[in-house]
């Protein structure tokens, strides 16, 4: 069973979002809604389309994750990427804990 | 539905008549199939007639008939398929067309200035305010670089005199 | 170079207010990211990895100082402090903020810059020879068409709805410095035999998934006949490119398919009826922008041979980077003096907003206020004088631009990749970083000459790996990073496409295997051959077993 999440970008600054609790958008992936099964990614993922119309979200889309100890981890380097920041660059993006767009 | 020409909201006197209907008597819009497969009898039609040409129909494939039409709609399927913008300039520059010539399908407001400028003259667009709209899209950029199907001189042109 | 007129500036400006109200309409949901999306395209805008992307347009590669200021200021108040140079001669900032947009294009204006057509289905950023107006090479300056171009090509009502993007370049020098045979439209200047000047006009090249060698459609076309035949071309493949299958849209796909006698025919038959039309260019508007190329007073000096060879003597580091670095100008007493993006181990392409300052002061105090941008992601001051290069040199090295390494295995193209680019399958910058550190001895590099790397993070090509001596494609193999490597690619004159030398390797084998490649070159290479030579004398072999051990 994939464990699954929602992500997308928000529509102002571009921010890489996930889907978490009561239908809010969090940047930090440990926050976001895990969907156990189809059931509940469909789930989330209507939550998100609705959230699109609003202006909440740019594109969401579902990704794989993997959950140990509650720790929530893309399963894809591209996601595990977009959850961090540039390798290359490890001042800048959610790895170094600021926010995502420019200031 | 509205359809705009001249710049106003306008009723629209043309009925497209699909393939398997009856062509009544008045303005009527066939399909390019249609005109190919009754063409004898299309030509007694009483009344004004008018062709639809899908995007990948090119008006080539009707120069030869173009007296016959006053009207030539042509289709953006989705307006990012942009083959119509030619068609346009060619039914005006090449084959000197004058009758109307009609967007039909995805017209949205951010293409409707382009369309103006490649000879399209009437437009439906899926609009609340469809009058106001289109006045604010035509006012947007007032500088052509290049030359068109409209009588705006480009920037190489007045530039010179 | 050119200055707007009140036309210019107009357009301009009516087009940042038409986006900021675009943006307002998206911001306030009346307008859906599917309807907007196509339109922020139109003005350079991407949603990427991290973050919206905005990819600002430096026309055929020319910036002014205060142009150069102005992307420093940029980068400083509405990025993160850098900026990237890309393969078509443009700079990238990846993280605006969507709101902020109209208000950086604004700021653009004010320095008569924009961000139009750098993406979308229409007609790109026209793209020219680094060297334009300076190359001892030269038949003429391409950039006087470039810019012809340029403005004929923006908000053309007809060609902003193309199948795919579309991309053209030009080159006015028989050495081919703008890659042209891997563009759709590509443009080489000619003397016919009268000696007038005109251009050999290639249509169908490019990268990515298909990569294709352009043919010539036409041997010579004067000048004045420019825009109506690109018109005549842009028409065909307008009404007739594939709109069925994004991967199959190119026109490379399409003179495929029609095959390139039928295509000709196509283009000539529908220019007959566009030329000696209102598309002829006037003598009087390519005077008129010749003008704006006019070159700047140059002072009658000589070279300075022994003055420069003094220095070099004295001083190995400042050799090697005029052996590598310094090209030769068409006026004597004067250079063309290439500033390294690619430090070593550094993202090449890269340049901080103090270093893009710093480069605005150096090319007022040294050069001629103009800065151009190369499609290899360097950056070229021309009109310096021989007797200055010592001088801006020792500056250059301050501010680590001075890396001796220009068409060396260090001056690496390499695209974004995976660390930016949400169409990347692998990264592309940290195995530039790695193959730089590997070979970061000068000394190396230099006796290994000219060896063109270029990395790409997938196969859409931006990194331009097709055409790299050693080109290296990104992978995805069952969720791990791959790299496919190519020999034999080439930009120039004899453009070629590399071919693919085995499996691919994983990202910790890929520098090693890089550096097979060279021993295998060093080998195998008689006097004086450079890598490309050797391989098109010795072909994949080698190169095959020493990798991949015999078979």
């Amino acid at each position: 069973m994939t464990m699954r999440i929602v992500t997308g970008n928000r529509l102002d600054d571009g921010a890489v979002i996930y889907l978490g609790a009561d239908e809010r958008w969090t940047e930090t992936i440990g926050c976001a809604r895990v969907a156990a099964d189809d059931a509940g990614l469909d789930n989330l993922l209507a939550i998100a389309a609705k959230a699109e119309t609003e202006g909440l979200v740019v594109t969401p889309y579902a990704v794989p994750v993997s959950v140990e100890s509650g720790a929530i981890w893309p399963v894809h380097i591209k996601e595990a990427i977009r959850a961090k920041g540039p390798t290359v660059r490890p001042d800048l993006g959610k790895q170094a804990g600021g926010c995502s767009a420019a200031a | 539905m509205a359809l705009i020409r001249s710049g106003e909201v306008v009723d629209d006197p043309w009925l497209r008549v699909a393939d398997d209907q009856d062509v009544p008597d008045g303005p009527v819009i066939v399909t390019l199939a249609r005109w190919q497969d009754a063409r004898a009898n299309l030509s007694e039609h009483h009344g004004p007639l008018g062709i639809a040409l899908r995007s990948d129909q090119s008006p080539s494939l009707i120069a030869g008939d173009l007296d016959r039409f006053a009207l030539v709609a042509l289709d953006f399927p989705a307006f990012t398929d942009g083959r119509a913008y030619s068609y346009a300039r060619l039914l005006r520059e090449r084959y000197g067309f004058k009758g109307e010539v009609r967007a039909v399908g995805n017209v949205l407001r951010d293409q409707l200035a382009f369309m103006v400028r490649c000879g399209f003259d009437a437009f439906e667009i899926a609009d609340a305010d469809a009058a106001q709209t289109f006045k604010k899209a035509l006012g947007e950029i007032t500088v052509a670089y290049q030359p068109a199907s409209d009588p705006r001189r480009p920037a190489m042109d007045l530039r010179h005199g | 170079m050119y200055r707007y007129d009140e036309f210019d500036r107009t357009l301009v400006a009516e087009r940042v207010a038409q986006f900021r109200d675009q943006v307002a309409r998206r911001v306030a949901g009346d307008l859906s990211e599917d309807e907007f999306k196509p339109l922020r395209l139109m003005n350079g805008l991407y949603l990427q990895l991290h973050a919206y992307m905005l990819r600002v347009a430096i026309p055929y590669g020319v910036l002014s100082s205060r142009q150069m200021r102005k992307l420093a200021h940029i980068a400083r108040v509405y990025d993160k402090g850098y900026g990237h140079f890309t393969t078509r001669q443009n700079i990238q900032y990846n993280w605006p903020k969507l709101t902020d947009v109209p208000d950086i294009l604004n700021e653009l204006a004010e320095v008569e810059m924009h961000a139009i057509q750098t993406s979308g289905n229409c007609i790109r950023n026209v793209t020219a020879d680094h060297y334009a107006g300076i190359a001892a090479d030269e038949i003429e300056d391409p950039r006087v068409y470039a810019e012809i171009m340029r403005q004929w090509s923006t908000l053309h009502p007809e060609f902003s709805f193309l199948p795919r993007k579309f991309k053209i370049a030009i080159t006015g020098a028989p050495n081919d410095r703008a890659a042209v045979k891997v563009h759709d439209i590509g443009l080489r200047m000619q003397r016919n035999e009268a000696g007038e000047p005109g251009f050999e006009v290639l249509v169908g090249g490019g990268q990515g998934r298909t990569p294709m060698i352009a043919y010539t459609v036409r041997d010579f076309l004067p000048p004045r006949h420019l825009l109506s035949y690109l018109e005549a071309v842009l028409r065909v493949y307008n009404q007739l490119g594939r709109r069925d299958n994004k991967y199959k849209a190119r026109i490379k796909i399409l003179v495929h398919e029609t095959g390139a006698e039928n295509f000709t025919r196509m283009v000539e038959e529908e220019w007959q009826a566009l030329k000696d039309s209102p598309l002829d260019l006037p003598e009087a508007e390519i005077d008129r922008i010749k003008s704006y190329f006019a070159p700047p007073v140059y002072e009658n000096l000589s070279d300075a041979t022994a003055e420069l060879d003094l220095w070099r003597a004295g001083d190995r580091a400042f050799d090697m980077w005029v052996d590598a670095n310094v090209a030769q100008h068409r006026v004597p007493g004067y250079a063309i003096a290439n500033i390294s993006l690619k430090p070593i181990g550094g993202v090449p392409g890269d340049a901080t907003a103090d270093q893009m300052e710093a480069i605005a002061d150096l090319a007022e105090r040294y050069g001629s206020g103009e800065i151009r941008v190369s499609h290899e992601q360097n950056l070229v001051l021309g009109d310096v004088k021989q007797h200055d290069l010592y001088r801006l040199w020792r500056e250059l090295k301050r501010l680590d631009l001075a890396t001796p390494n220009l068409g060396l295995i260090s001056d690496m193209i390499a695209c974004p990749g995976l660390d930016y680019c949400s169409l990347a399958n692998a990264r592309s910058i940290p195995i530039a970083q790695e193959i730089s550190e590997r070979f970061a001895d000068l000394e190396r590099q230099h006796d290994i000459g000219e060896l063109k790397v270029k990395i790409s993070g997938c196969i859409n090509a931006c990194g331009h790996h097709h055409v790299g001596h050693i080109g290296i494609l990104g992978v995805d193999k069952k969720g791990v990073e791959h790299y496919q490597i190519t020999l034999g690619g080439s930009a120039d004159q004899h453009a070629a496409l590399g071919k693919i030398v085995g499996p691919a390797f994983s990202g910790e084998q890929v520098t090693d295997a890089v550096e097979t490649i060279v021993e295998t070159y060093l080998e195998i290479r008689e006097t004086g051959e450079s890598f490309l030579e050797a391989f098109q004398r010795a072909g994949l072999e080698p190169f095959k077993e020493r990798l991949y051990g015999a078979h």
